[in-house]
């Protein structure tokens, strides 16, 4: 097969895309540049951005004896991850950029630019099995990004390669050091790539800029402190609330709401972020649905027991164990065993 | 490189290697060295028109066009104070403009840059003009002789001899030109030029300043003034030896390489609309480096063209690329007047000394669909 390799600069990538060259294919390589402003050495190296990450990129390439060329990715990076995760925020929801990105980015955009130049498929470093179109979770369990895979459609399955799905993170770097790769002991980025401090409230302050309004106890309604803008908040969180009331049962409380029309954060007991019933919008299902399932509602969360009810509009899930802090934004992805039966979106 | 070149540098490292020779030292194997590096420059001052004591061997055309910029600006900022203005060509390499751009950000030079025509052409009469806004401010005037990108040669000595009549120093990146254009320094009026070894067959890492005895120069780099006081540091004696030998060949060679070339170019440009009819041919119709084609290709992005080319065997460039390696559509081509989108579907095509028909065949052979192909792959509009 014509391969187009995505090196983000990383260890995974650079493994990925030198398995499908041991594979046979006829791989190139591509690093995809997403900031406008690639300004210093360091400032994206948590992420993917920087010219340190682009060089690394091209070094795995030269390595591996394949073309490789930078593909100009930042306006759409831009309009459809940033900008969606500042909207998203704004309204009261929690984005997973991650998730948008490969919806968006790398699985459409650069998908779409691959077929059209005549390759088969797209090879990514996500640690996902991909067997036959059927997507699971990756052995290494700690490093499963399934859950930010799952929004793909069935047509874009079809295009994606997932070397890595049998390998543990340790095998990976393993594999990276033993064909001398100089990134095989690069550290894992974390965080969010386009807020390269990790201050997702300040960055968020800076686009949005400050919307005070109340915190509010959602039990007895009294107004129990005050914040400089809704979005710097997400339900289940606890730390930065700044009360300046205490809880009558002197028990710390945590975000149950965020209401970005009134301004009005809702704050209560741990329990009552407890649901057990959750709705959904957008569904996309790979597989028919068995009649008992799980469910992964965030990100390396727990799993739940659950009953979907529901159809081509939406999802209401019944859980068969009360999940705590559910936000809306985040990906509800249903799972039989270590298979991905579908995703849809938390309302 | 060329052979001849090659087998210069090679005689000259094992030399150099024996012998351990500096050419600033003052025992028998520094002047061999020495001798080395004097024969080259007369060679090379031979082969350009010019005097050997206005040769200033340095490592790079980057280096080059640093020093004539920087260097001429601050000896006649240092002479008259009023003299901040430096006036160039918007069309300039990123060695020469982006020197000009720090002068302007950390020296309080203020800029010109002057306009060009559709076909990337400064005139005489735009030069004049931004002269006569106040001729006693004008520090300098740098114009390249033949443009990197799109082939444009420029009417150097017509402008050099506007910028005579005023006294104000003229520099000009020939880099492009020696060995595809008759470069004569002495009859062309400037005050000023840069070259570099490996465009014409030398050694990669080895540039010069042809700088007239008169011209006032600060330099870069402070240290052993090896260069005329101008410029410090030991010299690379054989990559200096390779840099003479290549520039007399591709000066000797000059005229035959540019009747072929530009046989093969014009053969080439015509295939190509033939083509690819909607193909639109960017740069000088006459007056164009003879191994120079420069297409715009509507609707493609000019890096989808290069990976699909790429893929069959055909090395083209783009413009100029950011150091993450993003592409940018061209300075040269908006200060054409061409639209972005035009400027990013452009792709440039270079002809050299071991350039054949066969390989403008496979590159018209290739091209219909690799448009075709690019085309399809271009994002959609946004919404």
């Amino acid at each position: 097969m014509r391969l187009l390799a995505a090196l983000s600069g990383g260890v995974d990538s650079a493994v990925a895309a030198a398995l499908a060259v041991d594979a046979g294919h006829d791989v190139t390589g591509v690093h995809l540049a997403l900031s406008t402003a690639p300004a210093t050495l360091r400032s994206g190296s948590r992420g993917c951005c920087s010219k340190e990450d682009a060089r690394d990129a091209s070094r795995v390439a030269d390595v591996l004896g394949i073309p490789f060329y930078v593909w100009d990715l930042a306006a759409q990076f831009r309009a459809d991850v940033v900008e969606d995760f500042v909207a998203e925020y704004a309204a009261g929801r929690t984005p997973n950029p991650c998730l948008r990105c490969n919806e968006k980015i790398k699985f459409t955009a650069v998908l779409d630019r691959a077929l059209a130049l005549g390759f088969d498929a797209v090879v990514t470093g996500h640690h996902a099995r991909l067997e036959a179109g059927v997507l699971s979770r990756s052995v290494d369990e700690a490093k499963d990004q399934s859950y930010v895979l799952a929004v793909l459609t069935p047509a874009q399955l079809a295009g994606t390669v997932l070397p890595l799905g049998h390998l543990t993170k340790p095998e990976v770097r393993a594999a990276a050091a033993a064909r001398g790769f100089g990134v095989a002991d690069k550290p894992d980025s974390h965080d969010i790539c386009f807020i390269a401090d990790g201050d997702t409230a300040g960055f968020l302050r800076s686009h949005l800029g400050a919307q005070p309004g109340p915190v509010v106890d959602a039990l007895t309604g009294a107004v129990v402190g005050r914040h400089d803008g809704a979005y710097g908040f997400t339900v289940g969180q606890r730390r930065g609330l700044a009360l300046t009331v205490p809880a009558p049962d002197g028990r710390p409380r945590y975000v149950l709401s965020v209401e970005p029309v009134s301004r009005t954060v809702r704050v209560g007991p741990a329990q009552a972020l407890d649901v057990t019933s959750v709705r959904c919008v957008r569904p996309l299902l790979h597989a028919p649905l068995p009649p008992s399932c799980t469910v992964q509602l965030r990100a390396h969360g727990a799993v739940h027991g659950c009953a979907v009810a529901g159809d081509a509009d939406g999802w209401l899930l019944s859980l068969a164990t009360p999940a705590r802090g559910v936000a809306a934004g985040q990906a509800a992805v249903l799972y039989d065993g270590d298979r991905v039966l579908g995703s849809a979106t938390v309302d | 490189m060329l052979p001849e070149a090659a087998a210069t540098v090679t005689d000259a490292v094992t030399a150099a290697v024996a012998a351990a020779g500096n050419a600033s030292s003052l025992h028998a194997a520094g002047r061999r060295a020495r001798r080395v590096v004097e024969e080259s420059r007369e060679a090379l001052a031979a082969a350009l028109g010019a005097r050997p004591s206005e040769i200033v061997f340095c490592a790079s055309g980057t280096e080059s066009d640093n020093l004539a910029v920087k260097g001429i600006w601050w000896a006649r900022r240092a002479a008259d104070p009023r003299r901040t203005r430096i006036l160039a060509s918007a069309v300039e390499h990123h060695a020469v403009l982006d020197a000009v751009e720090w002068l302007a950000t950390h020296e309080g030079a203020t800029v010109d840059w002057l306009q060009v025509d559709a076909e990337g052409r400064l005139h005489s009469d735009v030069l004049r003009e931004a002269i006569a806004r106040d001729p006693y401010d004008v520090a300098l005037v740098t114009v390249m002789w033949a443009n990197n990108e799109v082939g444009t040669v420029q009417p150097v000595a017509e402008l050099a001899e506007v910028a005579r009549e005023h006294g104000i120093p003229f520099h000009s990146d020939a880099v492009q030109a020696i060995g595809q254009l008759a470069v004569d320094v002495g009859a062309s009026g400037v005050d000023a030029l840069t070259l570099t070894g490996h465009k014409f067959g030398g050694p990669l890492g080895v540039g010069a300043l042809v700088l007239g005895r008169d011209v006032a120069c600060v330099p870069l780099l402070h240290g052993g003034g090896q260069e005329r006081d101008v410029r410090s540091g030991t010299l690379d004696t054989p990559a200096v030896a390779g840099l003479a030998v290549a520039a007399t060949l591709a000066v000797e060679r000059q005229p035959a390489l540019h009747l072929r070339l530009s046989a093969l170019r014009n053969e080439l440009v015509n295939r190509v609309c033939r083509a690819v009819p909607d193909a639109i041919l960017n740069g000088a119709r006459i007056d164009r480096l003879p191994g120079n084609a420069h297409f715009s290709f509507p609707g493609c992005e000019g890096d989808s063209l290069l990976l699909l080319l790429d893929a069959r065997g055909v090395e083209v460039s783009t413009g100029s690329a950011c150091s993450s390696g993003v592409a940018r559509p061209s300075h040269v081509l908006l200060a054409m007047g061409v639209a972005e989108d035009e400027a990013r579907s452009s792709l440039r095509f270079s002809l050299g000394h071991t350039s054949t028909r066969a390989d403008v065949d496979a590159l018209v052979e290739a091209l219909p669909a690799v448009v075709e192909r690019a085309r399809r792959a271009a994002p959609a509009p946004r919404r």
